[in-house]
């Protein structure tokens, strides 16, 4: 089976660890945030300029100074710090964000990105994407492995213009964990229940298989 | 003899000397920390041709979605835009320049702007369609793009509150892109919800000294609200 889009988060939540500080993009990434291994810390970053961002506020707690970089009213944990569009973005270019996640409409094997405009439809922008993915050394990818025609995004050479150029190592997709290293897609886990040749057939850059390859468990 | 008292109390004289074809830059994040009264404003003195420079343009009837009524403006210069049908419709005829720019080098446009500094390598964008046509140069082995600062006519700026020299504080996330827009106006208008006495506020809290600040006026807010998302008490 498939992983939900639930898994999908729980899968790369296991990829956080103690005291990282962690940018979330928005979508199944997003959906990461509530499945933090127990025990452990991790603070979220919101590019508008929040350290520590919280849950969604009640009706009480509603202030409208107070968002996330979905534009979704936030609150901000114990420890939290806020401050300008200029600092976040230092933080996020300069390398100090441990990890971030981000979707996709497409990965290469050379660990290119595309995520942000499809030629011909409607262009709103890249937003904070294109210094995320520059930014962090660590940047797990979600997408699904491929279009509801079968046809990969795992591909040889990306169709769409990028966001980024080679800059992601991890891909988590419905079907795979897939790490990118010297051109190729290197498959290292299976979502449960998921073929081997079924990854392989929906994958059509190099993909490297070997000899066993475990199954995620839930 | 005003000094350095930057007080103003009218939008009329706040925006003294805007005239058609400026470069406006504009601070807020969405409809977050937007400078609403200079907005409202500038479409009332209906000045056209406008450059703005803003991470958004707002929504068809709020932020400056509202300039886009009367076609105001020219050219949008943000990382993020399209959440009004208005703008979608002006863009796609031709009749709205837009240039796309990431979220981090926009901001790093204004600071630098501000600072003085008329350009930067980023490695943001590179390889992209941001990219092209930009000087590439490479560091310690990775590629890195040139970026130019940008400086404006006009900076319009939403504070929490500031003393009457200007001097600036911002609440929680509607700081934004605010505190870098406020340097980089050849005149910057703060609009805030309270105007206190020099001396009240903290000078090593002071987010914007007032030395980068022309006007300053009380103003109040509606700060409406575009994803409500809220959980249960």
């Amino acid at each position: 089976m498939a992983l939900s889009r639930e898994q999908l988060a729980m899968r790369v939540a296991r990829e956080l660890k103690d005291g990282y500080y962690v940018n979330l993009g928005i979508g199944i990434p997003t959906l990461v945030a509530n499945h933090v291994p127990e025990g452990i810390e991790v603070m979220l970053q919101s590019e508008n300029g929040l350290l520590g961002m919280g849950a969604f506020p009640t009706e009480e707690e509603l202030d409208a100074d107070m968002i996330n970089a979905g534009k979704q009213p936030v609150t901000a944990i114990t420890g939290a710090s806020i401050f300008s569009s200029a600092e976040s973005f230092a933080m996020i270019r300069g390398g100090h964000v441990a990890l971030t996640v981000l979707g996709a409409f497409e990965v290469d094997v050379e660990g290119n990105i595309a995520s942000w405009m499809i030629p011909g439809k409607l262009i709103k922008g890249m937003g904070g994407a294109m210094d995320l993915a520059v930014g962090a050394d660590n940047i797990i990818v979600t997408l699904t492995h491929a279009n509801k025609h079968g046809d990969s995004k795992l591909l040889p050479k990306c169709t769409l213009p990028l966001t980024g150029a080679a800059c992601i190592k991890k891909v988590v997709t419905d079907l795979a964990y897939v790490e990118i290293a010297e051109g190729k897609f290197h498959l290292i886990e299976r979502a449960p229940g998921v073929s081997v040749d079924e990854i392989v057939k929906k994958t059509a850059g190099e993909l490297i298989v070997p000899d066993s390859v475990p199954e995620m468990t839930f | 003899m005003p000094g350095f008292d930057k007080v103003v109390n009218s939008f009329d004289e706040a925006l003294a000397g805007l005239e058609n074809g400026m470069t406006i830059i504009a601070g807020g994040f969405g409809l977050c920390g937007i400078p609403e009264g200079s907005i409202a404003h500038i479409k009332k003195t209906g000045v056209r041709d406008l450059t703005i420079v803003s991470n958004n343009c707002g929504i068809d009837d709020f932020g400056l979605g509202l300039l886009l009524q009367d076609k105001q403006i020219k050219k949008m210069i943000s990382s993020y835009v399209g959440e009004n049908a208005e703008f979608e419709r002006q863009f796609l005829s031709d009749e709205l320049e837009v240039e796309l720019t990431p979220q981090g080098t926009l901001a790093e446009k204004m600071r630098a702007g501000g600072a003085g500094i008329p350009a930067f390598f980023t490695a943001t964008g590179y390889g992209t369609p941001v990219g092209e046509g930009k000087e590439v140069r490479e560091f310690d082995g990775r590629k890195y793009i040139l970026e130019e600062s940008i400086v404006g006519d006009f900076a319009i700026v939403r504070a929490w509150k500031a003393d009457r020299y200007g001097n600036a504080i911002y609440r929680h996330t509607a700081q934004n892109f605010n505190p870098m827009a406020a340097t980089a106006g050849k005149i910057t208008v703060v609009e805030v919800e309270e105007i206190v006495e020099p001396g009240e506020l903290e000078p090593s809290q002071i987010h914007t000294p007032g030395i980068y600040v022309n006007r300053v006026i009380k103003n109040s807010f509606e700060k409406r609200i575009e994803q409500r998302t809220l959980r249960s008490a």
